[in-house]
């Protein structure tokens, strides 16, 4: 049933991921910055560099095919409504009918292997290398993903991530050792699939050991810029996905005004702490050498395993 | 309040328990090796005296101090005095690699949950689903044990597999009697003792703590 609550609710949280997403990426650098006691780019840095690029113009390579040009609008797409359909303000989401956790896993899957696709299609050997490696990290990062949502469904007893957030944060509450190892494991696959400091280095697209930038190198003008604001969008899902797992305090529920008013604020002052502590988790930890990555995420499927086993143990 | 969350928070410890056992499996370094098992023995000295706040057990208090002397302050002192004289700080790598021995962990825990089911559903304490994990981490320090070359990683795990056992002890029936206690206590500090001496013994003949060396002295 479309309530007009729902309809508001699911343009804010559209809206909102949109729009605020490259603020998300300029407060990180920005507290990055202040943490390695330099002189901080500005908050709307991210903005700036958008706007810069949406008015360049696009230089293609010769033998770049229809798939390297719509590549860009693909991955924004795909990340857009995985946006969307993350509880991050009310529970009542007309979208979240149409996919569960399984397909938001799924949606930023398809993102992967867009640009996957897109990094080898010119042919340079960086693209092809950049794609290789990001199919390495995101085929382990995957099933430690999917173990994380597995654990919170199977407290909630649903994979619908609504549920799952209307369940942990509308009942008395209680200590769940299992969620504390899916944190610990989704944090550290939020890292990798992010491009952050212990498997990539979002700052330099300069090094032989990049993962992301290698694939995104030939792009420019609109089409990077929506690749830039696409990857601003995926470190905004994966901070909501792992708040609404973890912290789902402060969401609405459905037919809850006020808290849908209330639920923005708090959502904001959220995301600003996660974003100070990934700034801190990046300037305390060294890059690892790309063949430890498989050892990083072996252990974040490790960690998420053990939550499915922990919580049958103790919570069954 | 507490009496509420009681229970639960006893169930956070094992499971930081385990996650310890985990992260000692997959320590390169004997230096942050020691401070993992310092780690887990104030954990486990929390659990205990949280298990004595809950029921009642003024004994349980004792052991928990203990703990907290023994395995907190006192061995971790003394390893840290060994590998400083032994100056052995720098990475181990283990005899088999690390993700598939991640792997084997994990099959161990599922094994050690299995057996701890129907022995747990007879036990009438608090405590008595933590005792999985407690069996759980003694399989994982066994695992330990047998996957390090070198003696020192080798004598952390079979102190850490006596924590695993001391939780087991709390877990399923409060604990054991204080003599029992001082004298398992007492075991370990000498056996950690004599390792020590065993340790030197090695290098002076070897030059080296790798124990593959100890291969070498059996009759042909």
């Amino acid at each position: 049933m479309l309530s007009l609550q729902g309809l508001v609710s699911q343009f804010a949280v559209l809206a909102l991921a949109v729009l605020l997403a490259p603020m998300l990426t300029g407060w990180v650098n920005q507290c990055r910055a202040w943490l390695q006691n330099r002189s901080a780019p500005g908050l709307l840095q991210p903005y700036r560099v958008l706007t810069k690029l949406f008015s360049k113009e696009v230089v293609l390579a010769h033998n770049a095919s229809p798939l390297f040009r719509s590549a860009p609008y693909a991955i924004f797409g795909c990340l857009a409504l995985a946006a969307a359909i993350v509880p991050t303000l009310g529970t009542d989401l007309p979208l979240n009918a149409a996919a569960d956790a399984i397909a938001l896993v799924g949606l930023l899957a398809l993102a992967r292997l867009f640009i996957a696709l897109a990094g080898m299609d010119v042919g340079t050997a960086f693209g092809s290398l950049g794609a290789r490696r990001e199919m390495l990290v995101g085929f382990l990062a995957e099933p430690a993903l999917l173990m994380v949502l597995f654990t919170a469904s199977l407290i909630s007893s649903s994979t619908s991530l609504a549920t799952i957030v209307q369940t942990l944060a509308h009942r008395e509450f209680v200590i769940y050792p299992s969620m504390a190892f899916a944190g610990v494991a989704f944090t550290m696959v939020s890292l990798a699939e992010n491009a952050r400091i212990p498997v990539d280095n979002p700052a330099t697209h300069l090094e032989l050991t990049m993962i992301h930038e290698a694939m995104v190198l030939e792009y420019s003008g609109r089409h990077l810029a929506l690749i830039e604001w696409a990857a601003s969008l995926k470190l905004f899902v994966y901070s909501c996905i792992g708040l609404a797992l973890f912290l789902p305090f402060g969401v609405a529920g459905p037919g809850d005004w006020v808290g849908l008013l209330v639920a923005m604020p708090v959502l904001g002052v959220k995301l600003a702490v996660g974003g100070f502590l990934l700034a801190l988790i990046e300037t305390l930890s060294a890059k690892m050498r790309i063949f430890r990555a498989p050892e990083f995420l072996g252990t974040a499927f490790l960690l998420a395993v053990l939550a499915m086993l922990v919580h049958v143990l103790l919570e069954g | 309040m507490l009496q509420h969350y009681g229970p639960q928070l006893i169930n956070l410890f094992a499971a930081v328990l385990l996650l310890l056992s985990f992260a000692m499996l997959t320590q390169r370094r004997i230096l942050s090796l020691i401070n993992l098992y310092a780690a887990q023995g104030l954990v486990l000295c929390l659990s205990t005296a949280l298990v004595a706040w809950l029921t009642g057990q003024t004994h349980l208090y004792g052991s928990a101090a203990l703990t907290l002397a023994l395995k907190v302050v006192g061995l971790p002192w003394i390893l840290h005095i060994l590998i400083r004289r032994l100056n052995v700080k720098w990475d181990v790598e283990t005899l088999i690699n690390i993700p598939s021995m991640m792997l084997v962990g994990i099959v161990l825990v599922i094994l050690a949950f299995n057996l701890a089911l129907p022995i747990s559903q007879l036990a009438g304490t608090v405590t008595r689903s933590t005792l999985g994990i407690a069996l759980a981490c003694v399989l994982l320090s066994f695992l330990m044990m047998i996957t390090r070359s070198k003696a020192v990683p080798q004598v952390i795990g079979f102190l850490s597999m006596e924590n695993g056992l001391f939780f087991a002890a709390t877990g399923a029936v409060y604990g054991m009697p204080m003599v029992v206690e001082f004298g398992v206590a007492l075991d370990v500090l000498v056996g950690a003792l004599i390792l020590g001496i065993f340790m030197f013994q090695i290098r002076e003949r070897f030059d080296s703590v790798d124990t593959r060396h100890l291969e070498k002295l059996k009759e042909h």
